[in-house]
């Protein structure tokens, strides 16, 4: 394995990590507010959808961008009139719309272009184009560190660094600031916050719209920027990694990030290695695949490192009468 | 109290939540710019309309009893496995160990052995997420979804390697030829009636019978007591005592072994090797066939009828429109939002409605 090799590992994590940190992050603000959302998946296929198609039709990504975090935002409607308003099941919600995102796109998507549930290859303005941080040219002197910075660090779109900067500012909004505060409070103890003259209902129903919003980019990151359009079910199960990402996060935006690195990372050596020789055994794919998987369920079994959700997540608040 | 008379709970819910559906899919149907009745007419007449579309309406039925009873036994303890996808791949995985071990003489010596090998294979998977659930409280819906991944990449990795049979597709040897379960066309053949070539085979009797045996388990045996009780108050059940771990235990593992049953129709039924995606979704549909179904094995086996009848008229409808067939996975996602997320939405206008219709006559007797 060369310095090249890692630097281009390096470069394919952050790309990969992007859209499971949106989508992490996105989970993160629903289920601290108490909300629980296993349709992260359906809500970031729905927005890759919109904004790939959208941003076919028009030529510009932003309005792609824009259409996208529409839809993921119609879909959290959803899911809050159903959880929050009608008091339904959660978790059968979040099933529901992910199957919604899964039939829609490709119906919408067969309807509109005929191209088989894809949308046109994406080119020019309708995609994101990589921007050069600053500082690339003075570091390129240095040796490891400037070929790094100039490879995996810089040269993204502008999503991937708006996704690292949302983790800093989930963590000030959560943690820093009265809205914040009381987000999780109705997701430990709702009861409390309405006593204090809170709406309960409103405080979750933003949660869930900061959600869509959130996925919205996720999906749209996965069809403008990392891949060059709508591809029936492209997410792949994406949704899901983010959720077990949050979980092995144990629902905190610093964690949120490593998480997301190292599953973003397991992606990326599981892409560009059919098995993995490590000297002593040799690792097959499908299994780097599953770790993500493995490693969440170790963690909720508890034998490492407990992950305790917030106590009111999954029920709905029923006000005293 | 009951607030709403037995019939309106088990008929008229379900029926208006169908027609909520339908009408939203209607209404998709005509921005793809398409008629929907005849859609619908479309739909109907190539699921009902011939001895071909019955076939393959009842094999995919076959396919959603399994998986819907999987799902309506859990929630009878009140867990919620959605893990049944998962669970029928290991089934699958079963099904087909047992089927390449041995040069089957006649299938029905095969049968029982396969659905023992699908039925604990399937069980073994679920047996994980419910000890966790049962001793570390660990939520059983994120457990589940996780295996049902581990559960694909553990078939993948088995098709690429270990069970991959000579050649470029990643599945195994074609099952003998002893292994091969009659269809309804053999079966019919037999007693003179004629019947198209469909994977429908004597799966669907089996299916029946867990109907019957599910319904025997959970309303007439100490054991389904138990379950039931342990669903409707956890408090209640355990001061009665009856231990939540054996409940959550016994409980997933039966839904386990229901999912991984799925595998004999599929697998060993139709596909007659086993390749990677053999369960197509049908875990998941299991959900809308239970919610429908409300959970009894009777309302499961005619959600699995409905179902199968729109997975095999989708099909039509793919073939003689430009409608695709994931049409029916729209319609499948609106029933699981409106019977299951949006129960509420229907339910309290109507329990508020029969209330006013019941109060007045109860008045009127009072003034007499």
């Amino acid at each position: 394995m060369t310095f090249l090799d890692v630097i281009q590992i390096f470069d394919s994590t952050i790309r990969l990590a992007t859209p499971l940190l949106l989508a992490c992050l996105a989970g993160l603000f629903s289920e601290r507010s108490g909300v629980f959302d296993i349709g992260l998946e359906g809500k970031m296929l729905v927005s890759a959808f919109f904004s790939a198609a959208v941003a076919a039709v028009t030529g510009s990504v932003w309005i792609g961008l824009a259409a996208g975090i529409a839809a993921s935002m119609a879909f959290s409607l959803i899911h809050g009139i159903a959880s929050i308003t009608f008091r339904g099941d959660q978790l059968i919600s979040g099933v529901a719309i992910n199957f919604l995102a899964a039939g829609m796109t490709v119906l919408i998507a067969q309807d509109w272009f005929q191209q088989g549930s894809r949308t046109p290859a994406l080119t020019g303005a309708a995609r994101f184009s990589p921007i050069d941080l600053p500082g690339v040219e003075a570091l390129s002197g240095v040796p490891l560190l400037g070929p790094l910075y100039a490879q995996a660090l810089s040269g993204h779109t502008i999503l991937v660094y708006v996704g690292l900067l949302m983790v800093p500012a989930t963590w000030y909004i959560l943690f820093r600031t009265r809205f914040g505060l009381r987000l999780r409070a109705v997701g430990e103890n709702p009861g409390a916050v309405d006593t204090a003259g809170i709406s309960v209902a409103r405080l979750r129903f933003s949660a869930v719209l900061i959600c869509g919003f959130l996925c919205g980019l996720a999906g749209s990151y996965l069809a403008t920027g990392l891949a060059a359009g709508f591809t029936q079910d492209m997410t792949a199960g994406r949704g899901f990694i983010a959720l077990a990402a949050l979980i092995f996060a144990k629902w905190r935006p610093w964690y949120a990030l490593g998480s997301c690195l190292l599953f973003g990372f397991l992606q990326a050596v599981s892409n560009r290695y059919s098995t993995l020789d490590l000297g002593i055994v040799e690792i097959p794919n499908a299994f780097v695949l599953a770790l993500p998987y493995i490693l969440t369920v170790v963690i909720l079994a508890g034998f490492v490192g407990r992950a305790v959700p917030p106590r009111a997540g999954g029920e709905p608040y029923v006000k005293e009468r | 109290m009951q607030k709403l008379p037995r019939w309106a709970d088990i008929v008229l819910i379900p029926a208006i939540n169908l027609v909520l559906a339908l009408l939203v899919s209607g209404v998709v149907v005509t921005f793809i710019g398409q008629d929907p009745l005849d859609a619908l007419a479309i739909m109907v007449n190539g699921a009902v309309g011939s001895t071909y579309g019955w076939g393959y309406t009842l094999y995919y039925a076959t396919n959603f009893v399994f998986t819907g009873l999987a799902v309506a036994v859990a929630f009878h303890a009140k867990l919620f496995n959605i893990g049944g996808e998962g669970q029928a791949q290991l089934g699958s995985l079963g099904v087909a160990l047992v089927c390449l071990a041995l040069p089957w003489p006649h299938w029905a010596l095969a049968l029982p052995v396969a659905v023992a090998g699908g039925a604990l294979f399937g069980a073994a998977w679920a047996a994980v997420p419910a000890y966790l659930q049962a001793k570390r409280g660990s939520h059983i819906v994120i457990t589940t979804i996780m295996f049902n991944f581990i559960a694909s990449a553990l078939l993948v990795y088995l098709l690429v390697d270990t069970l991959k049979a000579p050649g470029m597709a990643p599945e195994t040897a074609r099952f003998p030829e002893g292994a091969r379960l009659p269809t309804a066309r053999d079966l019919l053949a037999l007693v003179g009636v004629p019947f198209s070539r469909t994977p429908l085979n004597v799966s669907f009797l089996v299916a029946l019978l867990s109907c019957w045996l599910v319904w025997l388990m959970l309303w007439r045996t100490r054991l389904g007591y138990e379950i039931r009780a342990f669903g409707q108050s956890e408090p209640a059940a355990r001061y009665a005592g009856i231990s939540p771990v054996r409940i959550t235990m016994i409980a997933m593992l039966i839904s386990g072994a229901l999912a991984g049953l799925m595998a004999v129709n599929a697998v060993m039924g139709e596909q007659e090797r086993l390749i990677q995606d053999n369960v197509l979704g049908a875990g998941f549909v299991g959900i809308a066939v239970a919610l429908m179904g409300r959970s009894h094995p009777v309302g499961v086996l005619l959600a699995a009828i409905l179902f199968g009848a729109l997975y095999q008229g989708g099909a039509e409808l793919e073939f003689e429109t430009s409608v695709p067939r994931e049409m029916v996975v729209v319609i499948q996602a609106l029933v699981i939002l409106f019977t299951g997320a949006l129960d509420g939405m229907i339910r309290s206008p109507l329990e508020r409605a029969f209330l006013r219709y019941n109060r007045k006559p109860v008045a009127h007797a009072a003034a007499e």
